[in-house]
């Protein structure tokens, strides 16, 4: 039973991705692809190991505006989705506006942002924050109206006050909602990050890769793209361990 | 101890149609009495609990609880719904000591009550499990200590047993009466199921819907305690078959 479960779910998956490297490999050699238009894999690695120590700095500033990109999105639409779903006045007043902002494309805004706010990370932090709060507002929201309507009239039975009641009930009740917006965030956080260090910046990942691009150093674009992409799985889960840490009722029974 | 007087409850839709939900309600129930509503679908049953418990305003008539009109949430009520509604996070102690909790008072203080409950219900040794952990039948004993809990006079349960299996329904409605009769409160109970309703009650309203009406009342002189055997006994049966005639009057006959 435990060797078939390790055979799907870690012996295959790794040959798979072993088997496209390979023919990826073997397609650069055999029909002899110009390096600047598809460097081989073993390229790309022997680049992204020349360049380990200047990626860190690199790294380490789109990992600053990826974070503060996310933590502004949460700090922001979670308070937001609880005023909205108490308050029906500010719900007309804000949804439409919430809507505006998800709905005009963060990649026209980002110059116009980068225009006003000038360069350094606070403006790609603000890419990242509007580009990431979306879900956040949505999610939470979600969550806290679907409380079961009978704990609610349990809370009122017992007069229980709207503010115990949303401690002790409604928010924990929503918390798997929140966290659900909270991994979308932070996926997208990336992405704003990065957006924002395309239309203007001298560092970061998504920087090099464009400049990287500029002078047709195809095998540096594809090493940063891949230490981006590791940086978004390992916030990923740095988030789905919080949910296991904070919601622990969520794992399936018979799994602890 | 109630007293309901002529009351209705109109509710205003989404599409804005008034709809009466009840209409012309009026009936008491006396201390520690053991009264259950019987009827279709659609009857009011549950809206009734709720005028009852204060949580929604009746449109016309007047709810008196000891005296006192109902205007507001009444506290010193135990609420259980076809759901047990569990909080997921919190242990099955926590679950039960939530209603405490909720009032205001400290839990800490309660729970020894809150074990002895669990004791009562057979729940006893389970007091650090986790809801998902609990079969349903399970769950609704937590709940039903939940609401206990407290000690109130008036026990509100809204078709308490409806999403248990047959053979666990016997059982909990069972363990039900025997708490009952350890612990006298009066205890409202709707159902869907006739033998359910006869077998609990000292009486059984019979309502019809549309808006939901009492058809009738009736007083169940069985002897206590009771037993599933009693479903033999003549006058089990006379009772379930003038219910069942009270339910299905004016519809196609239900063979």
């Amino acid at each position: 039973m435990i060797r078939r479960r390790l055979l799907t779910e870690y012996v295959v998956p790794a040959a798979t991705l072993a088997g496209v490297l390979l023919a990826w490999e073997a397609a650069t050699r055999a029909f002899r692809i110009p390096r600047f238009i598809m460097p081989a894999p073993s390229a790309i690695l022997a680049e992204g190991w020349e360049w380990r120590y200047r990626f860190l700095g690199h790294a380490w500033v789109t990992l600053y505006e990826t974070l503060g990109g996310f933590a502004l999105s949460m700090l922001v639409g979670v308070p937001l989705a609880i005023l909205i779903v108490y308050s029906p006045t500010l719900k007309s007043a804000l949804y439409p506006l919430i809507v505006l902002a998800q709905s005009v494309p963060k990649i026209a805004i980002a110059p116009v942002l980068l225009l006003v706010l000038g360069h350094g990370e606070i403006p790609k932090i603000i890419v990242a924050f509007l580009v990431a709060f979306f879900p956040v507002v949505v999610d939470t929201a979600t969550g806290l109206a679907a409380t079961p309507p009978e704990l609610l009239d349990l809370s009122r039975s017992y007069r229980a006050s709207a503010f115990k009641t949303f401690l002790k009930v409604r928010l924990p009740m929503a918390m798997p909602f929140v966290f659900a917006g909270a991994k979308v965030a932070i996926t997208l956080s990336v992405i704003g990050a990065v957006v924002g260090e395309f239309v203007g910046s001298d560092q970061g990942l998504g920087y090099l890769i464009l400049s990287a691009t500029s002078y047709w150093k195809t095998e540096l674009a594809f090493s940063s793209m891949i230490l981006l992409s590791l940086m978004a799985i390992v916030l990923f889960g740095a988030v789905a361990l919080v949910e296991r840490l904070v919601c622990p009722w969520l794992a399936p029974a018979g799994e602890e | 101890m109630i007293r309901l007087d002529q009351v209705e409850k109109t509710y205003r839709t989404r599409r804005g149609d008034l709809v009466r939900a009840v209409e012309d309600i009026t009936l008491e129930v006396g201390e520690n009495e053991f009264v259950t509503l019987v009827g279709a679908s659609g009857c009011g049953k549950s809206t009734l609990l709720k005028l009852v418990a204060g949580l929604t305003p009746a449109t016309r008539g007047t709810i008196h609880i000891r005296g006192a009109a109902v205007r507001e949430p009444f506290p010193d009520v135990g609420f259980v719904f076809q759901q047990p509604v569990l909080l997921p996070w919190r242990s099955v102690l926590d679950n039960v000591l939530f209603s405490v909790e909720m009032l205001g008072l400290e839990p800490r203080q309660c729970r020894k009550q809150a074990g002895d409950l669990l004791e009562l219900t057979g729940l006893g040794g389970f007091e650090t499990k986790y809801p998902r952990e609990l079969s349903g039948g399970m769950q609704q004993r937590v709940a039903i200590c939940r609401a206990l809990l407290p000690d109130p006079s008036l026990l509100l349960m809204d078709e308490p047993f409806g999403a248990l299996d047959a053979m666990t329904r016997e059982e909990m409605s069972l363990e039900l009466l025997r708490i009952w009769e350890e612990r006298r409160k009066t205890i409202l109970f709707v159902t869907h199921s006739i033998p359910e309703a006869i077998l609990l009650a000292d009486r059984v309203v019979v309502m019809t819907p549309r808006p939901g009406r009492i058809a009738r009342i009736l007083a169940i002189d069985l002897p206590r305690p009771r037993t599933m055997d009693l479903e033999f006994d003549p006058r089990f049966k006379a009772a379930s078959d003038e219910v069942r005639g009270l339910i299905f009057a004016g519809r196609a006959p239900a063979r």
